[in-house]
């Protein structure tokens, strides 16, 4: 079986017997950068990376925000207890609470503008991290034209590698853990840049800085 | 301080470009060192090594070690031929105990002179704009940059300027040259674009390889510009 | 588009020239602006890092395969060895008819086109479409990438018209940013009908039975979430043993590859959705190909050239590839690494020039993020090459002309002696020869002499006139 013959060959390469351990693996390397303002630092890398960061100090705020950016349009929102609480899953032109995958991808595919929280973000990078679950779908922040995320403030880490030392087994938790940081893009014609090439065009976030924990 | 260093001119100067070996000499005597030739030496063997004749390149770096037991220091106007005894020896003789001495003795010229001699100011003369090539052995091998850089900022009336693809490859690469010569010549050309733009008369390298194939192709463009090795510059009056 | 396919060609196309030059540049820039001290600090300690958990890797590469294995299972995935790409697409046929799938959309993976996936899954009457913008084009052409990161780097906004024209009927439209749109309005309908994605991997992670892609464009993410199936097919090379080591070799991946700190979009998939997720693919198969890595692993010198991450940083600084471009390298991979795994995977005898088409100067071997030693290998190679030709006996005159070389270079006085007889010969007086006389017109003088001067010999050599001062 090719299994069997593409290990053996492997052992007889390196000169190793089934079932021996490895050697000493080096350390993981991990350097988290020390931040004191991730929010501040977050809102920044995003807005260079062409994405939009608006800040809002209460979960009302963040309701009241995000309406300016749905108004007129139709959105689906993702089943984030962060959305519920805020209000967002109220507002006109909004469907959540959807649970069956082909309602949702049909909803996501006609809608203009999807609606999710974020598990974290990460400051330096300007990056969302989306883990997929009963409470985020995959399709949200994927289908739909622009991308409207809110996310307390308490879930900005500093860095991926702040992110891979909380968090060091992603897939323990989830079959989908995404890193968003900014637009779709490509400069695959003329190396010239165009944005929203199969994901989002659009994304903004609000960060909410309360003192509630999320 | 030693006062007997070794040259070792390698084949292209011996042959082709002598005035660097005597350039080169003369700047090692003008700061008080006696000037030893063994006349044996030929080669570095680098041309077998880089077309794939290990066994020839290794005879080769045998009679090098020969040549140069003796000698306490040994002075080379060349970043690709000091790399191949400083770190292609190795490979070729695993086992002779005398490799590891010889690259501890074998010194490219410009570091010589600023590690070894310690000397920045040769006193050299020479009014013109001059450009510097990194050739890529002394730059990625060697790692020589600022060097030959600081060796020309006191050359009086010299006034260089930085082209904006010094650490291009200038495409000689040896059989590469003659094997690939249309794509080694594009590459000249594209260094020589560069060249213009600093409106340099003079080209500077610690290599006589990538002069003689950027002096060859600045010849066939009619351009005024001349190259010139570090050496020749340093001994100028 | 023939005349980029020989290297005379290539150089004549002032077009191309202009296009390569110019993309790779901005490529280069982008990594230096974006691996500052300022910026990344421990830029080079991370490159020993990258190297030392890839050597760590590789050296036990059957260990993690298993462990790998293990945690994909665990997971409700399927891990499928393949020794060849014929075996790949027979799986891939053998499912598809199984679950009664037409419609396959992919995402960029430079191993598919290594065994050319596309044609003989088209063969069998299966539909895949490729859905990265630079590949999507290049298929509707018919063409092959030319650059590991930016397929498309040799094509005009004018071709990418007529080429949408004719394929999608299409009215020409030649603005980029529209045409980007005809392309995504086409592809998504193709990614929400499709019934497989395919996607590549550009690490497999051992400990957490994930495959990580990394992308700009979305359509990993979304051929890898929309059909019911994911297949993700990797090299075994692609291993890493923990998520943590993500922090290294994502770091220098971007950076790397576009100056990117992070891509668009890094999706880290262990697997079919499961538990209360909504979405997400009801199957998952990890594909692991071996294709002739086993044998690079065999010389423990040559090892590291499995490390490669694919990030084409070598190919941006190339001097050699930035004049000839990716078409005229005979194999998938072109650049640095392409001249050093191909004659590993196929043979020196098949394309013994390649080791040759490079002037040695070391630029790939600083920039590679996980250290590769292109240079060395190059060398190995070019001995593996004459020692080849040497057991076929077809050395030639080379092998006569070095023998001549090595013998004359242990002997002063002959070589001394040779010196002066040339001088002899040689044209006296000019300042720089553009002709020599029919005698000397040997093939690496008229080689020399095709692009540049020869200089005039001296009157007297170095030794010479060292023993007459």
């Amino acid at each position: 079986m090719s299994r069997e013959a593409i290990l053996g060959r492997v052992r007889t390469a390196l000169g190793r017997k089934a079932g021996q351990l490895p050697g000493a693996i080096p350390d993981a390397y991990l350097r988290p950068p020390a931040i004191d303002d991730l929010t501040g630092i977050f809102c920044v890398v995003l807005e260079k990376l062409g994405a939009r960061a608006y800040r809002v100090s209460s979960m009302a705020d963040a309701r009241e925000q995000v309406s300016v950016l749905v108004t007129k349009k139709t959105s689906i929102a993702s089943n984030s207890a962060v959305l519920t609480e805020c209000g967002v899953t109220g507002l006109p032109g909004v469907r959540s609470g959807v649970t069956d995958k082909q309602e949702l991808r049909d909803l996501c595919a006609s809608a203009e503008v999807g609606i999710t929280s974020a598990d974290f973000a990460l400051a330096d990078t300007g990056t969302l991290v989306m883990l997929s679950s009963g409470e985020e779908a995959r399709m949200i922040s994927l289908l739909p034209p622009v991308h409207v995320a809110v996310v307390p403030a308490s879930r900005i880490l500093s860095s991926l590698d702040q992110l891979l030392t909380t968090l060091p087994l992603p897939a323990e938790r989830t079959s989908s853990m995404v890193l968003i940081t900014g637009t779709s893009r490509t400069g695959d014609i003329e190396q010239i840049l165009v944005r929203g090439v199969h994901g989002p065009g659009e994304v903004h976030v609000v960060v909410v800085e309360s003192a509630q924990k999320w | 301080m030693p006062s007997v260093v070794s040259l070792f001119v390698t084949c292209i100067v011996d042959q082709l470009f002598p005035k660097v070996g005597m350039a080169m000499a003369d700047v090692l005597g003008r700061i008080g060192y006696d000037v030893d030739f063994p006349e044996a030496q030929t080669c570095c063997g680098q041309p077998a090594f880089n077309s794939g004749y290990r066994d020839e390149a290794r005879n080769v770096a045998e009679h090098f070690l020969r040549v140069f037991r003796e000698s306490e220091y040994i002075i080379v106007p060349s970043g690709s031929c000091t790399s191949m005894i400083v770190h292609h020896f190795r490979e070729l003789l695993p086992d002779n105990a005398e490799v590891g001495r010889i690259e501890a003795k074998t010194w490219e010229f410009s570091r010589f002179l600023l590690e070894v001699a310690k000397v920045e100011d040769l006193g050299a003369r020479m009014a013109c704009i001059a450009t510097y090539h990194d050739s890529c052995h002394a730059l990625r091998e060697l790692k020589i940059k600022s060097g030959p850089r600081r060796l020309l900022s006191h050359v009086q009336g010299l006034d260089l300027r930085e082209m904006d693809t010094a650490e291009e490859c200038c495409g000689f690469g040896g059989t590469f040259s003659v094997k690939f010569a249309e794509v080694s010549g594009a590459m000249a050309r594209g260094k020589i674009d560069s060249i213009k733009k600093t409106g340099a008369s003079v080209v500077v390298s610690i290599d006589s390889s990538c002069l003689m194939q950027l002096q060859g192709a600045l010849h066939r463009a009619q351009l005024p510009i001349r190259t010139m090795h570090l050496a020749e510059v340093l001994a100028a009056r | 588009m023939e005349e980029t396919r020989t290297i005379p060609g290539a150089l004549s196309n002032e077009r191309l020239q202009l296009a390569i030059y110019a993309s790779t540049k901005r490529l280069m820039d982008h990594r230096s602006g974006a691996i500052t001290p300022e910026l990344l600090g421990d830029y080079q300690e991370l490159r020993t890092q990258a190297n030392a958990l890839k050597k760590h890797t590789i050296d036990n590469l059957d260990y993690y395969l298993e462990m790998v294995e293990e945690r994909v299972t665990a997971h409700g995935g399927k891990v499928v060895f393949c020794e060849t790409g014929v075996e790949v697409s027979d799986f891939i046929l053998k499912l598809a008819k199984e679950r009664g799938a037409r419609l396959i959309v992919k995402s960029k993976s430079m191993t598919t086109e290594e065994i050319d996936l596309n044609e003989r899954l088209e063969d069998h009457g299966l539909q895949a479409v490729e859905t990265d913008l630079g590949e999507y084009i290049i298929q509707l052409i018919g063409d092959t990438p030319f650059h590991i990161v930016a397929p498309a780097l040799h094509l005009t906004r004018y071709e990418v018209a007529d080429v949408f024209q004719e394929k999608l009927g299409v009215e020409k439209e030649t603005v980029p940013e529209k045409q980007t749109m005809i392309a995504r309005a086409v592809l998504r309908e193709k990614f929400l009908a499709a019934d497989i994605g395919i996607t590549g991997a550009n690490f497999v992670v051992a400990n957490s039975g994930a495959v990580v892609v990394v992308e700009n464009e979305g359509n990993a993410r979304l051929s890898s979430s929309a059909p019911r199936i994911h297949i993700a097919i990797a090299g075994i090379e692609k291993l890493i043993p923990r998520a943590q080591d993500l922090g290294v070799f994502l770091k220098l991946l971007g950076r790397s590859a576009t100056g990117q700190p992070l891509t668009s979009y890094t999706s880290f998939l262990s697997g079919p959705r499961r538990g209360d997720e909504i979405d997400g693919p009801e199957e998952f198969y990890l594909v692991l190909l071996d294709n002739g890595r086993t044998k690079l692993l065999e010389n423990p010198d040559r090892r590291q050239s499995l490390y490669c991450i694919r990030c084409g940083a070598c190919l941006n600084h190339c001097p050699v590839y930035r004049k000839i471009g990716g078409h005229n390298y005979p194999w998938v991979y072109s650049g640095p690494i392409g001249a050093i795994i191909t004659p590993q995977f196929h043979g020196v005898s098949k394309d013994p020039w390649l080791p040759f088409a490079s002037s040695l100067c070391g630029a790939c071997a600083e920039v590679c993020p996980v250290k590769i030693d292109i240079p060395k290998l190059l060398l190995d190679l070019r001995a593996d090459v004459t020692k080849d030709k040497e057991q076929k006996g077809k050395s030639g005159s080379e092998r006569l002309a070095f023998r001549m070389f090595a013998w004359m270079m242990r002997r002063p006085k002959a070589y001394a002696m040779a010196g002066r007889i040339g001088a002899l010969f040689a044209p006296q007086g000019s300042p720089w020869i553009s002709r020599v006389p029919w005698y000397m017109n040997l093939a690496p003088i008229r080689a020399w002499l095709s692009q540049r001067d020869l200089p005039p010999p001296p009157p007297k050599s170095f030794r010479r006139m060292w023993k007459e001062r």
